[in-house]
């Protein structure tokens, strides 16, 4: 058992854990932020990506003592205010999800990608995106979305 | 997942001492990519892991024309493929790292967790071999060094012993007209293991090959270093048939099995394909340069 301290969306955490505990299960269990979904539970389907540092990382593959004096950002913290982030009205407004289970995993890979490419292409969101799989849309309006997003298209 | 205890020594010095006292109860965490997925899982059941993030020595990357590139043994994939000296001189190796599972993977990745882990499959190995890197290996009693295509001796075991660990790579600075290339074959697009994966580093002297490395990845119990077909093109010009003929001898030496991923007879062919691309394209890399 451990004292982790890090920051939770901006917010100071503290909390005894210990040293197995996975970061996907802090996230959901010790801390209640259950946005972030569990999918594959070996880093392929991209349902658990959080930012870690802004680095956005499969917290089902990651220890949470691996996150101690870290900033995460899960989907709880995108919101401002209850207004959502833009990449949130655009999956909304653009049909970005159907069943919303891998939703939270595709909007922080996509808010990872907005912030060191604010504009990218067509091409550019495809290869970034190949690791968060959805089984219900076909991608296409995944993509449409983060683009209109980048484009600050109906997203006002 | 079963209990552990977690450290972060902040020195190379400290780790070592956790690790001998440790032994065969400890291992280094580099990103945890491939580790933390085979404790879930019960593979790996170390009861100490010591986390290689805040030891400066295995966070080491550099470059300069006179002594090649130093990649800490922990530097993750997304800061080597990001780094621009790496992009210029090591297009193989981008390639390499590139190819390792997501974004969310190579965030964390490492070039010391892909070559400790010890995989036949591991695409970064080849790049490294084809470039001829050198592991630098530290224990509390001294330091040693170990060529990469030495360093895995069985799937998943290497030559560290318990109380040693990788500190990083050290690539030759590239010679005047050399360049490399790593290629590996899928059946989908992204996010799989290699059926079969092809390195190659070649040197220039106008139309002539003075110096030439092909690796293979995915065709025997280890990574391998294809050194005949490699030595094969010195002295010749780069052409379709000498290409031909070393892309032979990489065949030769290929020892695959049959798996989900692929059959041995298909892994041998695929294994003369790669091998003719890689060179093909290193060869026009170091032209252009």
């Amino acid at each position: 058992m451990r004292t982790l301290q890090l920051r939770v969306n901006g917010e100071p955490v503290a909390r005894e854990i210990p040293d197995n505990r996975l970061l996907v299960d802090f996230l959901r269990y010790d801390l209640g932020l259950t946005g972030t979904k569990e999918g594959c539970s070996v880093g392929v389907c991209g349902a658990c990506t959080v930012l870690l540092d802004g680095q956005p990382v499969s917290s089902c593959i990651a220890l949470a003592v691996m996150a101690d004096g870290c900033e995460v950002t899960t989907i709880e913290g995108l919101a401002e205010d209850d207004r959502l982030h833009p990449l949130q009205r655009a999956f909304i407004e653009y049909g970005g999800f159907q069943c919303g289970i891998c939703t939270p995993g595709q909007i922080m890979a996509a808010k990872a990608l907005l912030d060191v490419n604010p504009h990218p292409s067509k091409e550019e969101i495809q290869g970034w995106m190949m690791g968060n799989l959805c089984r219900c849309t076909g991608y296409y309006k995944i993509i449409e979305s983060i683009q209109a997003a980048a484009e600050g298209k109906g997203v006002s | 997942m079963h209990a552990i205890t977690y450290e972060s020594p902040k020195s190379l010095a400290q780790a070592l001492s956790l690790l001998s006292a440790t032994g065969e109860k400890g291992r280094l965490l580099a990103g945890g990519t491939d580790l933390l997925i085979q404790m879930r899982a019960g593979v790996r059941k170390p009861e100490q892991l010591i986390d290689a993030k805040s030891i400066p020595e295995l966070q080491v990357l550099s470059f300069n024309s006179q002594d090649g590139l130093r990649v800490g043994a922990a530097v993750p994939c997304c800061r080597l493929i990001e780094d621009p000296a790496v992009r210029q001189h090591y297009p193989g190796l981008v390639e390499a790292a590139g190819l390792i599972g997501s974004v969310q993977i190579q965030s964390r990745c490492s070039l010391g967790g892909n070559l400790c882990n010890g995989s036949p499959a591991a695409d970064t190995t080849p790049a490294l071999i084809a470039l001829g890197a050198v592991c630098h290996v530290a224990s509390s009693k001294g330091t040693r060094t170990v060529a990469v295509e030495d360093f895995v001796v069985s799937p998943g075991r290497t030559v560290l012993q318990a109380d040693e660990l990788l500190v990083e790579f050290r690539i030759p600075a590239p010679k005047p007209h050399s360049a490399d290339c790593y290629q590996r074959f899928i059946p989908r697009n992204e996010m799989d293991i290699a059926v079969v994966g092809v390195g190659a580093a070649v040197t220039l002297n106008g139309d002539t090959c003075t110096a030439a490395r092909i690796s293979l990845g995915a065709v025997a119990p280890t990574p391998l270093f294809a050194k005949e077909a490699g030595a094969s093109l010195v002295g010749k010009p780069l052409n379709e048939s000498t290409i031909a003929a070393a892309a032979a001898l990489a065949q030769q030496i290929a020892v695959p099995i049959t798996d989900m991923r692929g059959t041995a007879e298909y892994r041998k062919h695929m294994v003369g394909v790669l091998t003719r691309r890689v060179l093909t394209t290193a060869a026009e890399r170091a032209r252009a340069k």
